[in-house]
């Protein structure tokens, strides 16, 4: 029986229900006479809280709530990629074609569209025993992602009928199984409620770095598939561009974007550019391997909490069939902001800045979501959590930066001084830091070259001492320093400029391959090897730095892949050389 | 053609006002629906506007646009309307002054509206959105070349109590268009808590420029009542989304200020006894202030745009405060006027290095400014940032430990001020200009200091390459 209540109280999107004993906590409910969807947030006697995921004027106390007898759920089969979906899996493309160019409320289409029909290959004999996470078969969901049809996770027996090969619409029966006595019918789709992390074997060792194409962080600050990052940053640091760099970049399967309480004209950007640039040695735009998940600020509040739950179980479900995610939330400061005027609305005694005290709670149950795991069927995947924080003012010290970076592996900390003078990524190279360095150690020797850590760490200590002797300078002026010294801070300015800075709009730059970041900096630090020795043997900085192999060097960022690869051993050779040429010129 | 906007009763009226708390009435009321226009009547007869901030069973809290001053709890009517606050749209809305709560005040009669718009407006879905790409040109170089503005934006301008924002925003009316287009666009000014005199010299400034024909102005002047501010900026966006999206046309919204907008919200909160965020400002002011700022932006496949420039002064010149803050984790970029600069006498004093537009890179290059525009104000960036270091470490430890690339940068960031972000409240520099004169400044440089920018194009732009062509 679904249990019928009486609005008794709206203010703004809380809706308070009487007369509703026997609603659950997190039950999806109908609220007033258009049948709006809400979601219970708290009981007491036989109130209900509730939080309504859209918008609510013109509701008045009298009107009807009904429950659903169910969780807030998403809809899990093919037709989620390359498809974009407001914070509760409504598909923006349908309700535009219901209601126009602006957002009305009380209409609920379906997540995935009922009338596709997709080729289905099964992959299981009948009466072989499944489980759940066992694969069923294959849909080709876009060109670039093999679906597996998983029996769901909580259902398992013996196959009495699988499907032939054929087209099936999401909703037609594909499989039949039997468990103790009771029949189960599968279909494409199966659906899993949002806030209940989706079952797995055991968690493992994040030890394979997620590939993002952006040289300060392959290099220094490297996530871990299955990794956790937080971004945070003020206004006009970069993390939406860095967000939406990753989305392109990243080697992994799946990219799951969340927008969540941000701006609509930037996730029209977003939109733009994947649907033209291509997925890395296809030809199939990045759209084909992406799902959007988009709450901008204006959209309801309600629907932004529910956003990151909705895209990390999406995420969660392509882990499932082994695949590799990254999932990205711009902002999780919006989400935790939409959590405090929950817990204003329903006078709960608040934290530190009005937060509640659960906030810490909340953003750990989602951060633990991420990891790389062995599945239900035995295969591995893992969901990598990219989350930017957008703290007041900039100031790091706020709740929501601080409860996230105790539970975050991989922090690229964005700076608005670099910002100011156009140095992006803003990533801080002093204050950022990432706890995978050690574990995927033996990836970057194995797969790029023994030497890398030895490479990684001159690089940074070049970039410490930079910084030390600019105190030193600022204490006593740049007269007090000696030629090597001089030198340091010269090649600490080719890393930061040749190096670190990368540009996110040039066709070449934009994604650079791992190897080319490898012998960039170690070009770099051979010509750093080279020129002081030349300064030891007395030949003079302002000499050396006219050397026409440095501005090739500086450009290096912008040769194409194929052609840098041909390069590098005559720049090797012309570094090599410099020193007898150099040194021979001063004799001579 | 319908006549003025007249509400329809639901026939609920009430005299049952329970309390009156700061801005706040509390009701007794059965059947009153979340957000509806009331009107309250007092004792006098006198109307005044309201909307149902939350309601229960038994009692509807309204807040009074024009204030509770002289209300009482016994004689006041309250009567619903039973329908969301709205403003009646139509071409005549053209050339007219409103008030902050969208009664005609230019002393002309009422024009005729064709239809009626709920104030709030409706988010746009993401998905049917434009990305905005195209540049307009507002002849101010530290904004065309540093930071430009682009149709569908809002960027707003960060300014401080005394400073020239309303010369800057009366400059980029005359003078904003978009290159190879004849039109020019509709503009909405919102104004809220302006002294009576702002709005005078406006309003005189608009008609001198000849751009009154195609203006629309809400002005809730510093005297009117502080509640009614929370209705004037979404008046203003409801008449330029009309103008957009019904009409095709393109419009430019200026609101300013919105930190007095601001201030009436925490009014409002507070009297509502809410738990208050930073600085007593509630904690949904992000929420609210991007119900504002979301509604610019263009649709696919459609004609018109909304543009805005809100104005805001930052208290104290505190880019931190929750005003400022908030706006520019919303806003796609700032424009930061400095109060430094503008004390060496420096017009605009607009600060390049904090300021920012997000959909620059969208907006400029081939076709739309010019090839090197990009790579030239990267490089500009790196310039004026080096030599803005520099100078402040000279005025530390004295001018006698630099070097000679160090007084390049330091001569470089003086000049750039003076001849690049200097320009005259009435000189409209065209793009090439200003790009022209970012190459000028740039000739004394080495062109090896010069990494930022592609040799290609340093050789089609530079200065020094040019004079050989030529």
């Amino acid at each position: 029986m679904l249990v019928k209540g009486t609005i008794s109280r709206v203010a703004g999107p809380f809706v308070t229900a009487k007369n509703a004993t026997g609603l659950r906590m997190y039950e999806l409910v109908r609220v007033g006479e258009e049948g709006i969807i809400g979601e219970v947030i708290g009981l007491s006697g036989d109130n209900a809280f509730i939080q309504v995921y859209e918008e609510t004027a013109g509701l008045k106390p009298g009107e009807p709530v009904e429950g659903t007898g169910r969780p807030l759920s998403v809809e899990l089969g093919p037709g989620l990629a390359g498809c974009m979906f407001d914070g509760i899996q409504r598909p923006l493309h349908i309700l535009q074609d219901m209601a126009g160019f602006f957002i009305r409320r009380g209409l609920t289409p379906n997540a995935l569209d009922r009338g596709r029909k997709w080729f289905f290959q099964r992959a299981v004999k009948p009466w072989s025993k499944v489980s759940g996470g066992s694969v069923l078969g294959y849909v080709d969901e876009t060109p670039v992602v093999k679906h597996k049809v998983l029996v769901p996770p909580d259902v398992g027996g013996v196959l009495e009928y699988i499907a032939p090969e054929g087209e099936y619409s999401v909703e037609d029966v594909i499989a039949e199984l039997r468990r103790d006595g009771e029949k189960i019918r599968l279909k494409l789709i199966h659906s899993w409620p949002v806030r209940k992390p989706r079952p797995y074997k055991y968690k493992i060792p994040p030890d394979i770095p997620l590939k993002t194409g952006q040289r300060v962080i392959d290099t220094f600050f490297p996530v871990a598939r299955g990794g956790t990052v937080a971004i945070p940053g003020g206004f006009g640091t970069g993390k939406t561009v860095l967000q939406h760099t990753l989305a392109k970049f990243a080697d992994a399967d799946i990219a799951i974007f969340v927008g969540c309480g941000e701006r609509g004209n930037e996730m029209a950007g977003l939109i733009d550019e994947i649907s033209k640039l291509k997925i890395p040695g296809t030809d199939y735009p990045l759209m084909n391997r992406t799902v959007l998940i988009v709450n901008t600020s204006n959209m309801p509040i309600a629907a932004r909490e529910a956003s990151v739950y909705t895209g990390i179980t999406i995420a969660e479900y392509y882990r499932d069939m082994g695949y590799d995610v990254l999932l990205m939330a711009d902002s999780t400061s919006r989400w935790a902001e939409a959590l405090r005027e929950v817990c204003g609305r329903l006078e709960e005694m608040p934290g530190e800045e009005g937060y509640p005290a659960y906030l810490a709670t909340r953003l750990a149950e989602f951060y633990s979501r991420a990891g790389r795991v062995v599945t239900l069927n035995g295969e591995e995947g893992s969901v990598t959590v990219v989350g930017a924080v957008s703290p007041p003012g900039g100031d790091f010290s706020e709740p929501v930066t601080q409860t996230s970076l105790r539970l975050i592996k991989v922090f690229w900390a964005l700076d608005f001084s670099l910002a100011h003078r156009r140095h992006f990524p803003a990533i801080n190279w002093l204050r950022s830091y990432s706890m995978y360095l050690d574990s995927m150690r033996s990836w970057y020797e194995r797969q790029v070259a023994p030497d890398w850590v030895k490479v990684r760490e001159e690089a940074m200590s070049i970039l410490r001492e930079e910084e030390e002797l600019r105190e030193l300078i600022a204490l006593l002026g740049p007269e007090v320093l000696t030629e090597t010294q001089k030198l340091t801070l010269e090649i600490a300015r080719m890393v930061r400029e040749y190096f670190l800075r990368q540009s996110a709009f040039h066709p070449i730059d934009s994604y650079c391959p791992l190897d080319k970041t490898y012998h960039m900096l170690r070009l770099i630090l051979k010509l750093r090897e080279k020129m002081s020795i030349a300064v030891e043997k007395g030949v003079s900085l302002a000499e050396l730095l006219k050397m026409p192999i440095i501005e090739e060097i500086a450009r290096m960022k912008i040769i194409p892949y194929d052609e840098f690869k041909k390069s590098i051993e005559r720049v090797e050779y012309e570094v090599d050389r410099l020193l007898e040429k150099v040194i021979g010129r001063e004799k001579g | 053609m319908r006549e003025r906007y007249k509400p329809v009763y639901s026939g609920l009226s009430f005299s049952t006002v329970k309390e009156v708390r700061g801005p706040l009435l509390f009701v007794e009321a059965k059947g009153v629906s979340f957000g509806e226009l009331v009107e309250v009547v007092s004792h006098t007869g006198e109307e005044r506007l309201g909307q149902v901030i939350e309601v229960a069973e038994n009692i509807a809290v309204i807040q009074v646009f024009e204030g509770t001053s002289d209300l009482e709890v016994e004689k006041t009517r309250v009567r619903f309307t039973g329908e969301p606050v709205k403003l009646g749209v139509s071409m005549d809305l053209l050339g007219r002054v409103f008030d902050g709560r969208g009664r005609v005040i230019d002393g002309y009669p009422d024009p005729i509206y064709v239809d009626e718009w709920d104030i709030h407006g409706a988010p746009i879905n993401p998905y049917s959105r434009a990305h905005p790409s195209e540049f307009i040109q507002t002849g101010v170089s530290v904004i065309d070349g540093m930071n430009p503005l682009v149709r569908g934006q809002k960027l707003p301008i960060f300014s401080g109590s005394g400073l020239p924002h309303m010369l800057l925003v009366s400059q980029i009316v005359r003078q904003a268009k978009v290159r190879g287009e004849e039109e020019a666009s509709i503009v909405v000014f919102g104004a809220m808590g302006i002294t009576a005199d702002e709005a005078r010299w406006f309003k005189e400034d608009f008609e001198k420029m000849g751009v009154m024909d195609r203006t629309v102005m809400f002005v809730n002047l510093a005297e009117d009542p502080a509640i009614e501010r929370l209705l004037t900026p979404r008046l203003a966006l409801t008449a330029a989304e009309y103008f957009a999206f019904e009409q095709d046309m393109h419009t430019l919204v200026i609101l300013s200020d919105m930190t007095n907008y601001c201030e009436a919200l925490r009014e409002i909160s507070a009297a509502r006894e809410e738990i208050p965020g930073r600085r007593g400002y509630p904690g949904y002011m992000y929420t609210d202030l991007a119900s504002i700022y979301e509604r610019a932006g263009r649709i696919r496949g459609g004609k018109g745009s909304v543009t805005q420039i809100p104005v805001l002064t930052m208290p104290e010149d505190d880019i931190t405060h929750p005003i400022p803050d908030l706006t520019g984790y919303i806003t796609e970029g700032q424009l930061i006027m400095d109060r430094d600069l503008y004390r060496r006498g420096i017009y605009p004093p607009i600060n390049p290095l904090p300021s920012l537009s997000r959909l620059m890179d969208a907006g400029i290059g081939p076709g739309k400014t010019r090839r090197d525009h990009k790579q030239l104000s990267d490089q500009l960036y790196y310039c004026y940032a080096e030599g803005v270091a520099i100078r402040e470490a000279a005025m530390i430890s004295g001018e006698a430990g630099l070097t000679e690339r160090d007084k390049l940068y330091y001569r470089f960031a003086d000049e750039f001020e003076r001849r690049f972000i200097n320009q005259d409240p009435y000189e409209d520099r065209d793009i090439e200009e200003t790009l022209d004169i970012g190459w000028e400044l740039l000739e004394p440089f080495p062109e090896v200091e010069l990494a930022r920018i592609d040799p290609s194009l340093i050789r089609e732009y530079h200065p020094r390459y040019r004079r050989r062509m030529g």
